[in-house]
């Protein structure tokens, strides 16, 4: 069974096409990478499938039911790509942890033993459960990124989405990244994540979709670095002066910080 | 002499220690969601109300809860779009509100000493029937933000995580904006229409100067909520100053205490440490690369 299945997806965003006509799916278990340049739409796509971006047109199917009547909402863990707004107010590593037990334990009811288990044992995986009371503003950028790793897992979701997990986090923690969605995948747990480049994410992936122009230009093994992208440690600030293939090439602005 | 032998400032203390306790607990949510200044707008709002409530001569209270209600509920819906005109609607509601409520109070039979009244809150004015009020309104406020903590928490922290996990955002976020409207409303008799937002506002500013986590904070803020309103009051009664300002004032000064005390606590530690040991240096790097794991 499919876990995601998008079919002839579309997205317009005031007047404007950002998706047209995409299909694909990730199955129970599987590994999938979606690839493209800043402003190619690979982050709008998993925000349509979460229900964030509305669809134009089109079917989205998580777990074999039509989005629109999906309610198990649990089952899916969510990373966004930097933690929420964070304004003033204080909150610890435990107490944001905390939030991804909500799905499953409705708004209602108080958090129970199992529920601060849970909260630990998903700090335990990401490596910060020394850190559990201290406030999320003293954490590093990875730190920070694992915490919203945490939780995802907290709620013991069967699907990851993650929304570039790795831009802008240093070496060591992209590692414990890796090892953190290793472990998850072992366990049989489903994995849709936005890149621009993978890094140590690079073997755990079963399927790549690369996203040019609001389409999928390529869809398979993960595609080899060409060029000056093979080079260890490359930035990609450079202009790109020869076509490369475009399936794999992304554009120069793609290296900008997201802010 | 002693102040509370008389009914009516037992009835003012009674109303202030509640919206000291609800103000902030409210509050904390609109600053974690950086809307720290809608209950402002929303008091300019509530003006109207009162100004419907004097010239029908009902309860100005209850209009005043009516339309800062349904003033509420526009400016949710008008957040949730997300327009950048959306500013500019929320400026021509809050001005429209508090021009409306002028011109009403003016067309109305009553002076122009009752509209200060309501702008700046009065010790003399909270009746039987509005204690009553602000006691039923106030509990339930409390109750609804210390219980929905962990959904309000996930809402206000991170909205699109919320909606991801099947939170019923945008039910949460209406009864954000009907619990500000009322708490808004209740406030006003002694804190005054003007001056609410500051319960709201102070003390979430100086507990998270101390505070590590959001409970903390909420639990501290609510103290020097507490604590500022029932000074305020006394105060207010022994020097004859306006309530509402005397409270927030307190609240101000607990405020700039805090920040001037865990500066120059944070400074002495650092000193402390400097003077002191020097093999505090090596501990801190251990756990830098212990968190880097």
């Amino acid at each position: 069974m499919s876990v995601v299945a998008v079919r002839h997806g579309a997205v317009t965003y005031g007047g404007r096409h950002v998706l047209r006509d995409v299909s694909f799916e990730v199955a129970t278990g599987q590994v999938v990478a979606i690839l493209g340049a800043n402003g190619s739409g690979k982050s709008t796509l998993v925000r349509t499938i979460l229900g964030l971006v509305p669809l134009a047109g089109g079917e989205i199917d998580l777990f074999g039911t039509p989005r629109a009547r999906f309610r198990t909402w649990a089952r899916i863990g969510y990373v966004p790509q930097r933690i929420g707004a964070g304004s003033g107010v204080p909150a610890t590593v435990g107490e944001v942890v905390a939030s991804g037990r909500l799905a499953r334990r409705g708004i209602f009811r108080p958090a129970r033993a199992a529920d601060r288990d849970a909260v630990r044992a998903a700090l335990e995986d990401v490596g910060l459960l020394d850190r559990i009371n201290d406030p999320v503003t003293t954490l590093s950028g990875g730190q920070q990124q694992r915490t919203l790793i945490a939780r995802a897992l907290a709620g013991r979701p069967d699907l990851l989405v993650l929304d570039e997990p790795t831009a802008g986090v240093d070496a060591a923690s992209q590692e414990a990244f890796a090892a953190v969605l290793g472990r998850f995948a072992e366990r049989g747990g489903t994995i849709l994540l936005v890149a621009h480049e993978l890094g140590p994410l690079e073997p755990l992936i079963d399927k790549a979709v690369v996203v040019h122009d609001g389409r999928i230009a390529y869809e398979g093994r993960v595609p080899e670095p060409a060029g000056h992208h093979a080079a260890p440690g490359h930035d990609h600030v450079h202009p790109h002066a020869e076509p490369e293939r475009p399936a794999i090439c992304v554009a120069p602005t793609d290296r900008l910080p997201a802010n | 002499m002693d102040l509370f032998q008389y009914d009516f400032m037992i009835r003012a203390l009674v109303g202030a220690l509640i919206i000291g306790l609800t103000a902030p607990a409210l509050g904390i949510y609109l600053v974690q969601r950086r809307l720290s200044l809608i209950g402002d707008g929303i008091g300019h709002v509530a003006l109207t109300g009162v100004g419907v409530g004097l010239l029908l001569q009902q309860s100005p209270v209850l209009t005043a809860v009516i339309v800062s209600v349904v003033g509420a509920i526009g400016v949710e819906l008008v957040r949730e779009r997300g327009r950048t005109s959306g500013d500019l609607a929320l400026a021509l509601l809050f001005y429209g509100g508090i021009a409306g409520g002028v011109v009403l109070v003016g067309l109305s039979d009553s002076n122009s000493g009752n509209l200060v009244q309501y702008l700046f809150g009065s010790l003399i004015t909270t009746t039987r029937a509005d204690v009553i009020v602000i006691a039923v309104l106030g509990v339930a406020v409390l109750v609804a933000m210390l219980a929905l903590r962990p959904a309000l928490f996930a809402v206000c922290n991170d909205e699109e995580y919320a909606k991801v996990s099947g939170l019923p955002v945008r039910t949460l976020n209406l009864l954000l904006a009907v619990t500000t409207a009322v708490t808004v409303t209740i406030a006003m008799r002694t804190v005054g229409l003007l001056l609410v937002s500051a319960l709201m506002v102070v003390p979430v500013a100086a507990a998270q100067q101390v505070t590590r986590g959001f409970r903390t904070t909420m639990a501290v803020a609510m103290l020097i909520g507490v604590v500022a309103a029932a000074a305020g009051v006394t105060v207010s009664g022994e020097v004859d100053t306006p309530p509402g300002a005397t409270i927030v004032i307190l609240a101000i000064a607990v405020f700039l205490a805090i920040t001037v005390g865990s500066t120059v606590w944070r400074v002495v530690r650092q000193r402390m440490n400097l003077d002191g040991n020097h093999q505090h240096a090596e501990p801190s790097d251990v756990v830098l690369q212990a968190g880097a794991r």
